[in-house]
């Protein structure tokens, strides 16, 4: 019990800190958007158009990070955008994981017939260009935030799949597998029961890194507009405007950026300290 | 009396053609411990393993039947074995650092097996699995039941092992060489262990192991298997008084003695080890011819 503690407090290191607090306040601030956001994200404004950021001259106050040349504040949209951003990383997150885990874990346990099935369809998937994939995905479905989701998924439940597979079969290989058979456990009893708890720490630090691209590709898709319609707020819409006017106002463009590769770098730092802490060596 | 497990004729072969087991015989009657030697590769686990139904994909039953209390395994349905197997059967396996699983506290890997072969109440399973516990000889098994397996040593893990083998009260174990992964001086207590367990329970036991000085302190008969054959079925007494097979002395002969640490070892006849090379142009019966 001793060493437990003691590795809890090493392997919770700075990285871990930042990472979380980061998402934490992310997090906090797109929840209550509606009531810190100093503007509405969507009311246009021409007179108060490409203000600059709060410390540079001819900034007004309110604009703390200025307006874009419709005059819509910056801070309000990114938090805004950050709705957009959050929900599709863990519902698109979140279902990726369960695809993928439960075709990796079938896959791997069962072998044979089904793991032949599986892992060549996998290898197909793999050979799409991902990102024209979910654009080609989108083009039929349509727009809305249940396509992202689905696009997410869609392209990346192969991800999972590999890994968790590839885990499920070393596990599969261990004695207590085989004791749980003799026993007369069924084989979705084994899968849920005894393989299922053994390649959760896995699943955890996929599901951060899926969190991760997942946020990202929505800003790819948003910067193509083909993500929710353009009337809402989100990070690549701002980036994929505040392009046109770089030279006249930057920061239209650099702050969504900043927040958006914080924002990733968040959940894939996450994913690689959440791996050290389940290191089943370390642990 | 009729024997509790009889196995007759079992042939197992790779996918690839290649025999693993050749066509195999043996009984077991209730309560007596049957040794299985052999050098690596001779097929003592593979017995076990179809035995228990749990072979690998890559090996297939030729032929052959299996009786488990007059019942022949192999020609139930799937489902209809496992549960047979799950309640007549046990397994002490190789290897106590993987056999336990590692997510789940030893409380309920133990009652599991009662709640699931024997469909008890949870708190009569806790209340066996402290019985259990308390059997195999491990103290403060009120912490040891909310340990995970990763904080216990081998000896305890193999002791849990033992106590959940024995939980179910099956009338077979196959023990997989229980203790080849354990210390020199771990593995004396838990070989004591098992055969008190064995005795007091009455268990059938088929003794899967390399080690001679193991056999002949607790079985009574065994059966020697060289590339898939059993080429000596013989009592212990007879097997180290008079071995009959060439294999048998040299296998015997293989351990070194403290009176003569210089002795040559006997190599294996060469007739045998050419049956090995040449498995198809060498019939069965010049095998066998060599007794």
């Amino acid at each position: 019990m001793v060493s437990r503690q003691f590795n809890l407090k090493r392997k919770f290191g700075l990285r871990m800190w930042l990472a979380s607090s980061w998402l934490a306040c992310l997090f906090a601030v797109t929840l209550f958007a509606p009531l810190i956001s100093p503007h509405d994200p969507l009311a246009q404004d021409l007179f108060s158009s490409r203000l600059p950021p709060f410390w540079m001259d001819g900034a007004e106050p309110g604009y703390y990070l200025g307006s874009d040349s419709l005059g819509r504040d910056v801070l309000s949209r990114i938090f805004y955008g950050g709705r957009i951003a959050l929900s599709v990383a863990l519902l698109a997150g979140i279902a990726t994981c369960l695809v993928g885990t439960a075709l990796g874990v079938i896959s791997g346990y069962l072998g044979g017939w089904a793991d032949l099935f599986i892992s060549r369809l996998v290898d197909i998937w793999m050979a799409f260009p991902p990102v024209l994939f979910a654009i080609l995905l989108i083009a039929v479905i349509g727009t809305g935030l249940t396509s992202i989701i689905i696009a997410i998924v869609v392209i990346d439940w192969t991800r999972f799949c590999r890994v968790i597979r590839a885990e499920t079969k070393s596990q599969s290989a261990m004695d207590y597998v085989t004791s749980a058979r003799v026993a007369g456990r069924s084989r979705l009893g084994i899968m849920l029961v005894e393989i299922l708890p053994n390649v959760l720490p896995t699943i955890v630090v996929l599901l951060s890194l899926e969190m991760g691209i997942a946020v990202i590709v929505e800003a790819i898709l948003s910067f193509v507009n083909l993500s929710i319609s353009t009337d809402f707020p989100t990070w690549g819409g701002m980036i994929s405007e505040g392009r046109t006017s770089i030279h006249q106002a930057w920061w239209v463009l650099v702050f969504p950026l900043v927040t958006l590769f914080l924002t990733v770098l968040s959940f894939s730092q996450l994913g690689e300290g959440l791996k050290d802490r389940f290191d089943p060596v370390l642990r | 009396m009729k024997p509790y497990l009889s196995i007759r004729n079992l042939s197992v072969s790779l996918i690839s053609g290649q025999r693993v087991l050749r066509s195999v015989s043996m009984e077991l009657s209730k309560g007596a411990v049957r040794g299985l030697v052999g050098e690596s590769g001779a097929g003592k686990s593979m017995i076990g393993k179809a035995i228990l139904g749990i072979l690998p994909h890559s090996l297939i039953i030729k032929e052959g039947e299996i009786y488990l209390e007059g019942v022949d395994l192999l020609s139930l349905t799937p489902n209809d074995r496992r549960k047979k197997i799950g309640t007549s059967a046990a397994l002490i396996p190789q290897d106590p650092l993987t056999a336990l699983n590692p997510s789940h506290r030893i409380c309920r890997q133990i009652i599991n097996r009662l709640i699931d072969i024997l469909g008890w109440e949870k708190p009569d399973a806790i209340r066996r699995a402290y019985e259990l516990l308390d059997e195999v000889q491990i103290p403060d098994a009120k912490r040891v039941m909310q340990s995970f397996p990763h904080e216990l040593s081998g000896g305890m893990r193999q002791r849990i092992l033992i106590a959940s083998a024995f939980a179910a009260e099956p009338k077979l174990i196959i023990a997989d060489e229980p203790t080849t992964a354990l210390d020199v001086t771990v593995q004396k207590q838990i070989l004591k262990l098992i055969n008190e367990m064995q005795t007091r329970h009455g268990t059938a036991m088929l003794f899967i192991t390399h080690d001679l000085g193991v056999v002949s302190k607790i079985c009574q008969s065994l059966s020697v298997l060289y590339s898939g054959k059993v080429i000596e079925d013989t009592s212990v007494i007879k097997f180290f008084t008079k071995p009959k097979h060439s294999y048998s002395r040299a296998l015997l002969a293989a351990s070194p003695k403290y009176t003569d640490p210089k002795s040559n070892l006997i190599p294996v006849p060469e007739k045998v080890l050419s049956f090995v090379e040449n498995q198809i142009s060498l019939s069965d019966e010049a095998w066998m011819n060599d007794r």
